[in-house]
């Protein structure tokens, strides 16, 4: 086993109608009136052209513009980057769509494209798709941000060398109310990875 | 070879039996648990056949002794009835005396509950003690509590891997010298949410499924509960603990392809089984017996076969079968029903048989083990799929 | 059917989500899968809800909606000579 120093070379918060990039503003959008409308001006703002976006539920895209911000100025991501992600909602936000659609026999039309996105770890799958990673994926649910968890997680991938890097973190969605945090695992960066230093810019 | 970490207990309700010595005798006189739906209301009841637990949930609180104001959903209870035997099995009195965590996989978690009285909330105030149980943290938190384990306590929710990927972790964290003991593995009930739910996605069979043949139409749902307990070699040794088998390897990866779907190549279940070998210390030679995932979709099979021939070569893949065809699909169970029937394939010698298999697939030359045989059994590697392209691949030594 | 033809082009945009696709840029013999409109799996299925739903059209088998799904042309007689509703 490696004992290795690792950093956090850059992590991303999506909250209150606004995404920071290391503790940066970038964009803010106070405009829009739904997470839809949310989603689509970041999805504007950054310049993106990736039609499968707009065929994501509402956590899929939060989760995968903070990865998008994450990586955006670095270079192409490693195939051996993991994703460990966590949230406290799961998927609650689509499977009360889902729910809506059989509840009713006269109006019964469960609709596919809803129900493919009713488990959490489909963000990873989006992310994994569009970067080509084929790395380990991980989805926890747990009552808040348990960095002890995440931390450790990410340290035995990368100590373990199954990982050369892992992006890590949590992306919650219910009701409109969405908190979305990531961070960069590496060999390289400023911060020093410590479950203190990540949670503190969880909690900024 | 890599000496892997202790599997000291087991304990499984599926719908081929209450515990694992049903499950076995069910296995060893080829009976599967497929049948119509018989508790569960919903409209799909006869255009599908599932792998029901024929126990209503009354039984179960009578069974585990609840009070009648629990907020137990179906899954919690079947988890706590599977993770009870599997302490058991472990002789395991009391779940404090080693640093002691528990990890459990599930995709339901209260949602069989919440999804029958949600709309009652209002008006009907003993409704409402599901509200809180549809948080799949939860069910593993009902379960836990109930078994006494009061430690490390975590839910993994990567659809129908979870399972596999908790053993994974616990596994992980066993070698790692983090914990002492861990029990894992998964539990998902039936519900209108997951029937319906691959109802849409066009995947379920209205006849018993039939894995791994050309016309296999898809996957029958079924519900189970399956744990494995994981000890560490200073309490084997200073317990003096039989050993049931050990996991010698374990590997994640991504399929990178599509939400729900499987690639033609097979990369994920590809990379899946080519790290767990490397992290055992195996090569292609020392499997002795694949239990496949074989869900009996169009999709998965075909993707599996390939993978399958990718890393062993169309003539030399080894005696593989899917169990799916005695339970059903258990979703987030899978992974630890098909780890415990890996242990009792090993401990046995037998394999168990891949049923109502008819004709090859036309893709490749593959035809799974239909007939419950005798062979002697060392390694075993077991897959698990799940949606997101989450796959894991599992390895069982003696 | 021209009318038909237009409706289904507004629905399709809808249903599936085709944020970036406009009703005029889509022609009546343009494969929908493949390499024209670049439609996957779930969209496939999703189409079947709709033939079902606005047009009371039930596909027992997805493997039925390949041939059907060829085009917005081809989807349109299907369902003019199917319809229920």
């Amino acid at each position: 086993m490696k004992k290795e120093e690792y950093y956090i070379l850059d992590y991303c918060t999506i909250k209150n109608h606004s995404i920071f990039k290391n503790g940066n503003l970038i964009y803010s959008d106070t405009e829009s009136e739904t997470l839809k409308g949310f989603a689509k001006s970041i999805y504007k703002f950054l310049g993106l052209s990736y039609p499968k976006f707009h065929k994501m539920d509402n956590l899929c895209k939060l989760g995968f513009l903070a990865s998008e911000v994450l990586i955006k100025d670095n270079v192409k991501l490693d195939e051996d980057t993991a994703l460990v992600l966590s949230n406290k909602a799961s998927s609650l936000d689509t499977d009360r769509k889902h729910q809506e659609s059989i509840q009713d026999r006269e109006d019964f039309f469960p609709s596919p494209a809803v129900f493919v996105y009713t488990l959490p770890n489909i963000i990873m799958g989006e992310i994994s798709i569009k970067n080509k990673l084929k790395s380990e994926n991980a989805f926890f649910i747990s009552e808040e941000f348990d960095t002890e968890l995440m931390y450790t997680y990410s340290k035995i991938l990368l100590n373990t060398e199954k990982a050369s890097s892992v992006i890590c973190g949590w992306v919650d969605l219910d009701t409109n109310k969405y908190d979305v945090f990531l961070a960069f695992l590496s060999k390289k960066g400023k911060i020093k990875l410590t479950k203190e230093e990540l949670n503190k810019l969880y909690n900024q | 070879m890599n000496k892997g970490v202790a599997i000291t207990g087991m304990g499984i309700i599926s719908s081929i039996g209450d515990n694992v010595e049903e499950n076995l005798n069910a296995l060893k006189s080829v009976s599967h648990g497929i049948s119509r739906i018989e508790f569960l209301e919903t409209r799909q009841r006869d255009a599908i056949m599932v792998g029901e637990i024929k126990k209503t949930n009354e039984d179960f609180v009578k069974e585990l002794g609840l009070d009648s104001d629990n907020s137990f959903s179906r899954t919690a209870m079947i988890g706590a009835i599977a993770a009870k035997e599997a302490l058991k099995s472990a002789n395991i009195t009391d779940p404090d005396e080693y640093r002691t965590g528990f990890v459990s996989g599930t995709s339901v978690g209260g949602m069989d509950m919440t999804e029958q009285y949600y709309l009652g909330y209002h008006e009907t105030k003993e409704y409402r003690r599901y509200i809180e149980a549809q948080h799949a943290g939860f069910t593993t938190q009902s379960i836990s509590k109930y078994i006494g384990i009061n430690g490390y306590v975590s839910t993994i929710s990567t659809a129908c891997s979870s399972a596999a990927n908790a053993i994974m972790l616990g596994a992980r964290l066993i070698k790692a010298g983090k914990i002492d003991r861990m029990v894992v593995g998964g539990t998902d009930a039936l519900s209108k949410f997951t029937i319906n739910g691959f109802g849409t996605l066009m995947i379920l069979s209205d006849s018993a499924c039939t894995p791994f043949d050309n016309n296999r139409k898809g996957l029958n749902l079924g519900e189970a509960a399956a744990y494995i307990v994981l000890e560490s070699e200073d309490i084997v040794e200073k317990d003096n603990k039989e050993v049931l088998g050990r996991v010698s390897g374990w590997a994640n990866a991504n399929d990178a392809y599509h939400q729900t779907a499987s690639s033609s190549n097979g990369e994920g279940a590809y990379l899946a089984m080519k790290e767990a070998m490397e992290i055992a210390g195996l090569s292609i030679d020392n499997i002795d017996y694949i239990n496949a995932h074989g869900t009996a979709t169009p999709n998965n099979d075909l993707s599996e076969g390939v993978a399958m021939t990718r890393i062993f070569g169309e003539d030399k893949v080894p005696v593989f079968s899917s169990t799916k065809a005695f339970t059903g699909h258990t979703l987030a169970a899978a992974g630890s029903v098909e780890a415990i029937y890996s242990i009792l394939s090993i401990r046995e010698n037998l394999i168990f048989p891949n049923l109502n298999f008819q004709t090859q697939m036309e893709e490749f030359d593959l035809i799974p083990q239909t007939k419950l045989i005798s062979k002697n059994i060392k390694t075993v590697l077991s897959n698990s799929f799940g949606f997101g392209g989450n796959c894991s691949t599992l390895i069982f030594t003696k | 059917m021209a009318e038909l033809r237009e409706e289904l082009k507004e629905k399709i945009i809808e249903q599936l989500s085709l944020e970036d696709v406009e009703v005029s840029e889509i022609g009546d013999d343009d494969s929908l899968f493949g390499d024209g409109l670049g439609l996957d799996s779930i969209d496939a299925l999703e189409l079947i809800v709709l033939l079902e739903k606005d047009y009371g059209i039930k596909l027992k088998d997805p493997k039925e909606g390949k041939a059907i799904f060829e085009s917005i042309g081809v989807m349109a007689d299907y369902i003019a000579k199917n319809r229920t509703k």
